[in-house]
């Protein structure tokens, strides 16, 4: 017997903070201008004593004004959509959910354009033009969530190839209304928004929208975390939490709009990344095992480090153009989700 | 939920109840219930109201042909479900009004079991019995250890410790799923048809361990079965129900009439009197 303590906790926590560390060095490192490790370290350095006159090249604004900033925005996604997923999973008792498969981002990327062409007909007030596009995901992503589970139902059972069903074809019918949207937008901005439908880190965020960001993905996931042991007797299905002295409906509760927030940020700063919320919980389970305790951080940093990782190959591989990150993951993520849904059905 | 008058229920009323029978730890007290597809339509099911008491100790097995409430009670006892009528007390509380951890703290369910999702071995399962006593974070401590141990110690489990839930017989998946309802530290402990699946070495086993249970642990086991003959056994008390009605309440031998059983369950048999006082049922052919 040997129950989760927080001491090995912290510790798996720290070896994938290093790992996370070590990718987002060579991330930075790593793209269309060089740079060397060592004045990659002084540039760094300069940069938190706030000494930016002291750079060592004009090459350092670019590490620190362009790669760094998409490398923190690839962290706080990876990590959002890796928790959602694992979330997601729970929730619908599903090994195969996430919010990409469910449709759920697709729900999130049309509720961010439907905010992004109503917002200049509203008079709105700054700190809420800030926040309106990814509220418009939020409430994209969970109204579909609530369809595609509600479809998923067979006789008051969710069942599980329905529920996937349910999500191909939401994320199929969801994206036939983005694209006839989008369609009435000019040449330059289509372009624009189908790399972005695809999954994308390139554009740079307002700052208000990092705080929103930020605080959005802190806030939910910790709301997720206090729920985590119950999580695990959810698994075991909702009588037995019952029983186990789980609130189940306000678990439930918590976890849906959590989730639901952390899918629609990522989703509003980057599109539609797919996969890492399936795939990232997968491999955290067989390293430390299927207990949400330890399964939420390790996929939080794991996610992080799968998606620094993607990005950086989006804009490496065929440099100096740049792939969109969402066709990176999907390339590894589909083949990988053939093979889990095959196991499964096996 | 929380309104100031129904919350002040869960509590007994010391002036009115009459606690003469103090030892009394389960008291079913005229609960029914109904079920109907919406709440326009004449209900599709009832459950007509029941009545019964058992002290600790006491194993009570619930009878019956399917579809005559069995469950519907359990939950009920449980307080899972809210009855249309009546109440159930443990030790004086509502079981329905209690909240889901005060309530896991008294009451242990084992249900028919759920396939996992994911595997996990024995003792994280038995550790999900400390649910209901987490503290923040809910990392279990040296005593949740300690009690899990016992606990698998005392349903004869200790060597499965280690397995994989999904790689162990269905008998000893059972005893596991027992253990960790012993880790709740239940007063109340409810099965619902525990020996489904079972070889007839196995039932046996498992209801001679509740029997052991109940007597070091005074838990007040209730009980669903299908198992007329380890009813008459084990059982101290014998609810038979049909079609939603209690028929009779009492020992297996007041209960165990031949006429009765043959019209409850649609059978022809006979009853015997065992050499132990015990009534045992053999069937006859039909034809």
């Amino acid at each position: 017997m040997r129950p989760i303590t927080l001491q090995r906790l912290l510790l798996q926590c720290g070896i994938l903070a290093l790992i996370l560390f070590a990718v987002v060095v060579v991330a930075l490192k790593l793209g269309a201008v060089p740079v060397s490790l060592y004045g990659l370290g002084r540039d760094l350095i300069s940069v938190l004593l706030r000494q930016t006159s002291q750079l060592s090249s004009g090459y350092g604004m670019i590490v620190i004004e362009i790669r760094l900033p998409r490398i923190l925005l690839a962290i706080v996604v990876g990590a959002s959509l890796s928790v959602a997923g694992t979330s997601f999973q729970a929730l619908l008792r599903n090994p195969l959910a996430d919010p990409y498969v469910l449709g759920v981002s697709m729900g999130a990327a049309l509720g961010a354009i439907l905010a992004l062409i109503a917002e200049p007909h509203l008079a709105l007030p700054v700190w809420l033009a800030a926040l309106f596009t990814p509220l418009g995901a939020f409430l994209g992503a969970a109204a579909t969530i609530a369809a595609v589970y509600l479809l998923g139902l067979r006789e008051g059972q969710i069942d599980s190839a329905t529920l996937l069903l349910a999500g191909i074809i939401s994320s199929s019918f969801l994206s036939a209304i983005i694209m006839f949207l989008l369609t009435t937008l000019t040449g330059r901005d289509f372009r624009g928004m189908t790399f972005w439908l695809m999954g994308d880190l390139s554009s740079p965020l307002q700052s208000s929208l990092r705080w929103v960001l930020g605080i959005g993905f802190l806030v939910a996931t910790g709301a997720i975390y206090t729920t985590a042991a119950d999580l695990n007797l959810l698994l075991a299905g909702e009588k037995e939490a019952m029983h186990l002295g789980v609130d189940v409906r306000r678990v439930r509760l918590v976890v849906y709009i959590a989730a639901s927030i952390l899918t629609g940020l990522a989703v509003s700063v980057s599109g539609a990344i797919g996969y890492v919320g399936l795939l990232v919980p997968h491999v955290m389970r067989l390293l430390f095992g299927s207990d949400h305790r330890t399964l939420l951080p390790t996929a939080a940093f794991g996610g992080a480090i799968a998606v620094v990782i993607a990005d950086t190959l989006a804009r490496t591989v065929v440099a100096p153009s740049e792939l969109p990150v969402g066709a990176m993951t999907a390339l590894v993520g589909a083949p990988l989700f053939i093979y889990l849904l095959r196991r499964r059905m096996a | 939920m929380s309104s100031p008058a129904q919350s002040s229920s869960a509590w007994p009323n010391v002036g009115d109840a009459p606690r003469a029978s103090s030892d009394v730890r389960l008291s079913v007290e005229q609960v029914s219930y109904a079920y109907s597809a919406n709440p326009s339509q004449a209900p599709l099911f009832t459950l007509e109201a029941n009545s019964f008491q058992s002290r600790p100790g006491e194993i009570v097995a619930i009878l019956g042909p399917n579809a005559s409430g069995k469950s519907t009670l359990l939950k009920l006892i449980a307080g899972a479900l809210a009855p249309l009528s009546g109440r159930v007390l443990l030790d004086g509380f509502v079981t329905h009004t209690l909240a889901p951890r005060a309530r896991a703290q008294r009451i242990a369910m084992v249900q028919q079991e759920t396939p996992l999702l994911f595997p996990a071995r024995a003792w994280e399962f038995v550790l999900q019995g400390r649910h209901p006593y987490g503290r923040s974070l809910r990392f279990e401590n040296e005593e949740d250890v300690l009690i899990a141990r016992n606990a698998l110690a005392q349903v004869g489990a200790e060597h499965l410790s280690d397995r994989w839930m999904n790689e162990i017989s269905g008998g000893e998946r059972q005893r596991v799923i027992l253990a960790r309802a012993l880790c709740q530290q239940p007063l109340l402990l409810l099965l619902d048809e525990p020996t489904l699946h079972l070889d007839i070495g196995a039932q046996v086993d498992l209801l001679a361990t509740l029997r052991r249970l109940a007597a070091e642990n005074r838990y007040t086991v209730v009980v669903v079965t299908h198992e007329l003959n380890l009813a008459a056994e084990y059982a101290d008390q014998v609810v038979l129900l049909q079609k939603g009605k209690s028929l009779r309440v009492g020992s297996p031998a007041s209960v165990y009439q031949r006429d009765l059983l043959e019209e409850v369950f649609h059978t022809p048999l006979t009853v015997e009197q065992g050499s132990n006082g015990r009534p045992r049922v053999n069937l006859l052919p039909t034809s």
